[in-house]
């Protein structure tokens, strides 16, 4: 049943190629930890890809639940976490992967810094993945508040106080980021979310594409 | 007509792209200025807010004075609690803010048993001298805010912050 499907699909549309491409492509023996077990080392960029589909899962999820809005935020986590089934695997798996997504990410730059990988031809990769770094410490500051309690709230008055350190523009930065010139309240919760869940979302998938057009493109860096 | 004669194809290329960048603009316009809109916003003026300390009561040595005031943060409006350190040098007022220049920690006029004629921080050990000045070798970078004053009925109002004067 399914294979008459498939096949009557693929006789309209041919995508038999689309998905061999990617399945057939051969991963060279020097990054194959089964050849070489030191090459664990080439696993990390495809263990943050690994979490990052988790994230964008659970996060998905959670905004059943979960509400932007100073007076409600703390208790719809509350409540997702304590009284819907399973709230506290799902609250849970965003919650540690987002720890565990940087820590990915940082080890998968180190590899590339040591094995040489970011020089030419692949400059334009690094300069990617080192934007890519900076929208996933994005997602992780403005993450932070979302559950709004006090740990949420005073991290980020030190963050956005941070943050209008900068020279001449800080303050249009804190004001930009807060939504207040002053206060960090419901404004600064909204923006937050928006930018949590669209903005930065949005820019990491269309990096995350660049990144991995440039490197199917450019093939993986050769052995030391 | 002069000798650089625009191509049927220049011609197009030039009033689609021009057309596309107006549609654009149009689109992005709306959409910038309303995200950038806190920034743009006037500052609302600074009203001043009765406390219940009497100026007569205002010693030299620094005190915790409480005042709550209507906050506005767009559509939620609540009464909020702020803090200021006053006291009196000579016949002046001075009320400055608690707010710690290094990361915005509270700190507390004698909070450091070694340091009791100083605000002290305790999150990291920010220290600042009376007038507020920081004092070099800990983490702030800058002397403490300073709140506008003015008496009404005995009592002492607190305005908005400005920068330091005293130091």
């Amino acid at each position: 049943m399914l294979n008459k499907i498939y096949d009557w699909v693929d006789e309209r549309l041919d995508i038999t190629p689309i998905w061999r491409d990617i399945a057939d492509h051969e991963v060279p023996e020097h990054v194959n930890p089964a050849h070489h077990f030191s090459a664990f080392v080439y696993c990390f960029g495809g263990l943050t890809f690994f979490i990052t589909v988790i994230q964008i899962l659970s996060g998905m999820f959670l905004t059943m639940y979960y509400t932007p809005d100073i007076e409600n935020a703390w208790k719809s986590v509350y409540y997702l976490q304590n009284e819907v089934a399973f709230g506290e695997i799902v609250r849970g798996m965003h919650h540690w992967g987002a720890s565990l997504v940087i820590v990915m990410i940082f080890l998968h730059t180190l590899r590339v810094f040591f094995t040489g990988s970011y020089k030419k031809p692949r400059e334009l990769n690094w300069v990617v993945g080192v934007l890519i770094l900076g929208v996933m410490l994005g997602l992780g500051f403005t993450g932070y508040l979302l559950p709004w309690d006090m740990k949420a709230l005073f991290a980020t008055k030190v963050g956005i106080e941070i943050a209008a350190s900068v020279p001449f523009v800080g303050g249009a930065i804190k004001t930009l980021l807060a939504g207040d010139e002053t206060i960090l309240g419901a404004q600064t919760l909204t923006r937050f979310f928006a930018i949590h869940v669209f903005f930065l979302p949005a820019a990491l998938l269309g990096l995350l594409a660049a990144h991995f057009i440039m490197i199917r493109k450019q093939g993986i860096s050769g052995p030391l | 007509m002069s000798n650089n004669r625009v191509s049927r194809r220049q011609f197009l290329n030039y009033t689609l792209t021009g057309v596309g960048g107006f549609m654009a603009a149009g689109m992005l316009m709306p959409m910038v200025r309303f995200a950038i809109d806190p920034v743009l916003q006037k500052a609302g003026g600074g009203d001043f807010v009765p406390t219940d300390k009497k100026v007569a009561d205002i010693t030299d040595v620094p005190e915790r004075v409480d005042f709550a005031f209507e906050q506005v943060d767009a559509w939620y409006t609540s009464e909020v609690t702020s803090t200021a350190w006053v006291y009196k040098n000579g016949d002046k007022i001075i009320a400055l803010s608690p707010v710690c220049k290094h990361l915005g920690c509270t700190v507390n006029w004698a909070g450091s048993p070694d340091h009791p004629d100083q605000f002290f921080c305790p999150c990291h050990a920010g220290r600042y001298e009376k007038n507020g000045n920081n004092v070099k070798g800990t983490p702030p970078l800058g002397p403490l805010d300073e709140f506008e004053v003015r008496e009404k009925d005995g009592l002492l109002q607190i305005g908005k912050t400005r920068p330091n004067t005293l130091v």
